[in-house]
């Protein structure tokens, strides 16, 4: 969810920075700062991350965090509803934010040496917000357009809604980060003000600054700004509801007349990348690859697109970069004439004899390949690297972690993958869901 | 081997940051143009080619031929099968991109270092001796009209497609270069050579290369990736006259939010006013929160998430576009309110301080978007397609500057022209219909 149509990739790619590039300090109001350096142009990112996502709002105000990250482009008490932004562009900036499950992050990306001017209007936003209950109705209806724009004009938004909800049974994963919209309703200004007092702290944040800079004068000006705001002493532990153990399958069938080519997906729980425990999480990066990468080369792309003409799009993805459950999905899309039921089964054939059968040692040494050369690719775009630690660190993980992950990926045996595979994949904790335009397709 | 190496080093200059680009020329011993920088610092290398004519140059009756024939580069050349060239591929952890449009057909590819031969031999054989198998055809065939469905059901999609047959009718800028399920349907392997042999030919290339190469390399380099292409293709598209007057479309499709694609007439790239034209449509509408028409639709009222303007000078005609997106009940006020932005700006044009304020954000964010092999890679290739120079990137920010208020004001009103607007609306707007 971002304020703006910003194209941002939520779900980082699984490599890390070299690791002398990346500098890390902790100020004294337990505020982390991560400086990642990058000399090649005079741009810098800066970015502010909190430890507070969609997944820790209060029961009956889905949507706040999200509504709140849109509220703190309004007043303060120094800078006018919509200054933050005028400014960022008077000198040459631009400037957004977006909320996730278990994070919301701004950030501006200028010229190198107007750095100290963000930081000084990012923290001052960090406390002294002025919303009006005027800004909170303007604003509602802003969110409730871009709910309708993201999710309610489109089915597959809807549909996904729809199963997610029904996989997490208790964790607060299965309310989309924008809210449902009857919650959204009736957001109010007091909604928006106890979530912002209570979460936005230097010691609920982290600053990654990243660019043409030195890390020691990042750090002065970290200390001047950030480090001059006391910390939350009341900021509660972030806890959250666990799923109880999950005992039987889901089946969603979502109709939708405006749905053009129906479809199957089925997404599993499945573990994520836990501080110094990211090896199954690794595991599964491959199992996707293996499974459902690239069409070309992935068992169910070669079975369903390739030997047979089941289908005309096949695809599984994992991502780990969560703070709780992570999900293990897969997406069939049908060739004319055959139907869900058969897809879904030529999917499930597929699945089974991947568990009976040899990896071939030659994917996994491309897919080793690959998983390398990805690093390298990674260091052309800073911002993506400073995403790359801001999410990790809100999702529980540290600095080390970060840099530890392109080895573990490297360590990944086939034993490892069949091990995890058959632990994430048992249909009591998944949901199987057809998409379809009406009822004659759902079969 | 070099017939030429033009070396510039430029600095692009900004109140706010200066970028230093070090652009070299270089012709190869065949002829062909490219611009190269070299940036050592990372192990991989970003190649950009550009075909210019792309999709528009369909035979008739076979409109979508060059979006499937371009969709097949990938899935078969040489000796080898779609699943041995991606194997490959893969091993070598490189990655080749091919897309079609109606302007060009772009390639973008990057690869290691430490296997740059054998990246550019899988490149080259992709491009000059792709195998169009029947399978394959049928295969990415049946993907392409997979496509083709989804955008018949996608407001978006409506809009624009509603939009683009009104304005341009039979010339290639009226249809979606994806074709249509019956075009696509009787598309045969001929078709793709003849397409093939159309639209990649080698006196429409451009190409730029960012990265850890050497300009002395790149001439050789490019002979062997791209020498046996045809050397020219059948003549390009004919200019259009956007034939869409005022008015307004309502196309009937049950969803809660309208969506709303306008525009009229623009203005030609190189025109000597486009700085002025660039001017305006940031002030309008393309200068994200702080635009005129974010101010008053968005922030003010409510009305959107988000509405934009772009200033869309093609090839072959010119457009100055819009998109916003309001619920149902709301978009006839979202449209008046465009409308009347509209209006304004024609009627009194920006003011002394929005002016300083437009040149200030473009010079600044200027030197910005050279951050990256990827990306500097991508604007050197764009600006070879518009005829620009190297020396571009350093007088840009002066053409910025350049522009005085009288400029952009005579500029607003000749652009800008509320009566001309039309708006197509997909959706069930309330308090609006068709005019005609």
């Amino acid at each position: 969810m971002t304020r703006l149509f910003a194209v941002l990739a939520v779900m980082l790619s699984a490599v890390s920075a070299k690791a002398e590039n990346v500098t890390t300090y902790m100020l004294d109001n337990g505020m982390e700062v991560v400086v990642i350096e990058d000399n090649r142009a005079p741009v810098v990112v800066h970015m502010l991350w909190y430890k507070v996502g969609s997944a820790d709002e209060p029961v009956g105000a889905s949507g706040v965090a999200h509504f709140l990250e849109h509220l703190l482009f309004k007043a303060t008490d120094v800078l006018e509803s919509g200054e933050f932004s005028e400014v960022v562009a008077a000198n040459g900036g631009s400037d957004n934010a977006f909320t996730s499950y278990d994070y919301t992050a701004y950030f501006q990306r200028i010229a190198a040496d107007r750095l100290e001017l963000m930081m000084q209007m990012e923290s001052n936003r960090m406390n002294n917000l002025r919303i009006t209950a005027e800004d909170v109705e303007t604003e509602r209806q802003v969110v409730l357009e871009e709910r309708n724009q993201r999710t309610e004009n489109n089915p597959n938004a809807l549909a996904r809604e729809q199963f997610r909800a029904a996989l997490f049974q208790n964790h607060r994963y299965g309310v989309p980060i924008i809210g449902w919209k009857h919650e959204m309703e009736q957001l109010d200004l007091q909604d928006a003000l106890d979530f912002y007092d209570l979460y936005y702290s230097p010691n609920n944040a982290i600053l990654v600054v990243a660019g043409d800079v030195k890390p020691d004068e990042v750090l002065a000006l970290a200390e001047t700004y950030y480090g001059a705001i006391p910390a939350e002493t009341q900021l509660p532990v972030r806890e959250r509801p666990e799923e109880p153990p999950q005992r039987a399958e889901r089946r969603i069938t979502y109709v939708d007349a405006r749905v053009s080519q129906p479809y199957v997906v089925r997404s599993y729980l499945a573990p994520e990348r836990d501080s110094g425990a990211q090896f199954e999480a690794a595991a599964l990066v491959y199992l996707a690859e293996l499974l459902g990468g690239s069409p070309f080369t992935s068992a169910l792309g070669q079975a369903l697109q390739f030997d047979a003409q089941t289908a005309i799009y096949t695809n599984a993805s994992y991502s780990g970069s969560w703070l709780d459950d992570a999900t293990f999905s897969f997406s069939i899309v049908p060739s004319e004439g055959v139907t869900l039921s058969e897809a879904e089964a030529a999917m499930d054939e597929v699945i089974s004899a991947f568990m009976e059968g040899e990896i071939d040692p030659a994917r996994m040494e491309s897919i080793r390949t690959q998983l390398r050369a990805s690093e390298v690719y990674a260091l052309d775009n800073v911002q993506g690297l400073a995403q790359r630690y801001g999410a990790a660190l809100t999702q529980s993980l540290t600095v080390e972690d970060v840099q530890a992950w392109p080895d573990v990926l490297q360590s990944v045996t086939e034993d490892d993958i069949k091990a995890v595979a058959a632990k994430v994949f048992n249909r009591d904790q998944a949901v199987t869901g057809w998409v379809v335009s009406n009822q004659e397709e759902a079969r | 081997m070099l017939r030429l190496i033009v070396a510039l080093c430029l600095t692009v200059i900004a109140t706010t940051a200066r970028a230093e680009i070090d652009i070299k020329q270089v012709t190869s011993p065949g002829g062909i143009n490219a611009w190269v920088v070299e940036e050592p610092s990372i192990p991989f290398v970003a190649l950009e080619l550009r075909f210019r004519g792309g999709a528009s140059l369909d035979l008739p009756g076979k409109r979508g031929a060059t979006n499937l024939m371009t969709a097949l580069l990938e899935e078969g050349s040489g000796d080898m099968s779609a699943q041995e060239f991606q194997s490959k591929l893969e091993d070598l952890a490189a990655s080749f991109s091919f897309r079609a449009s109606d302007e060009m057909i772009s390639v973008s590819a990057r690869f290691l270092t430490e296997n740059k031969e054998e990246a550019i031999a899988l490149l080259r054989q992709a491009l000059v001796a792709p195998s169009f198998e029947q399978d394959a055809l049928d295969r990415v065939r049946a993907q392409v009209i997979s496509g083709i469905a989804s955008d018949e059901k996608r407001p978006n999609t409506i809009a624009s497609t509603t939009f683009y047959a009104a304005a341009f009718g039979d010339h290639p800028y009226g249809s979606s270069n994806d074709g249509t399920a019956e075009t696509v349907a009787t598309l045969t392997q001929q078709d793709m050579i003849d397409a093939h042999s159309n639209a990649l030919v080698r006196d429409r290339i451009y190409v730029s290369v960012v990265g850890d190469t050497t300009a002395e390399t790149v001439g050789a380099l490019l002979d062997d990736l791209l020498g046996e292409l045809p050397a020219d293709g059948p003549p390009l598209a004919q200019d259009v006259a956007f034939g869409l007057g005022g008015g307004v479309t309502v196309v009937d499709f049950d969803t809660p939010q309208s969506v709303a694609f306008f525009g009229h007439q623009g203005m030609k790239r190189d025109d000597e006013d486009f700085f002025a034209a660039f001017i305006i449509n940031h002030v309008l509408g393309a200068g994200g929160f702080q635009s005129r028409l974010m101010t008053e639709v968005r922030e003010k009222r409510g009305l959107t998430y988000g509405i934009n303007t772009f200033l869309v000078p093609r090839f072959h005609a010119e457009m100055m576009l819009g998109t916003v997106a309001s619920s149902n009940e709301t978009i006839a006020e979202a449209i008046a309110v465009t409308r009347n932005e509209w209006a304004r700006m024609a009627n009194e044009g920006l003011t002394a301080e929005e002016l300083a304020v437009a040149k200030t954000y473009l010079t600044g964010e200027y030197p910005l978007r050279f951050d990256g092999n990827a990306e500097i890679a991508k604007i050197m290739v764009g600006m070879q397609m518009i005829g620009l120079t190297p020396d571009y990137v350093v007088d840009r920010n002066d053409f910025i500057e350049a522009v005085t208020l009288e400029d952009v004001n005579r500029v607003a009103a000749e652009l800008m022209q509320p009566d001309a607007l039309h708006f197509v609306v997909v959706g069930k707007p309330e308090g609006l219909e068709s005019t005609q």
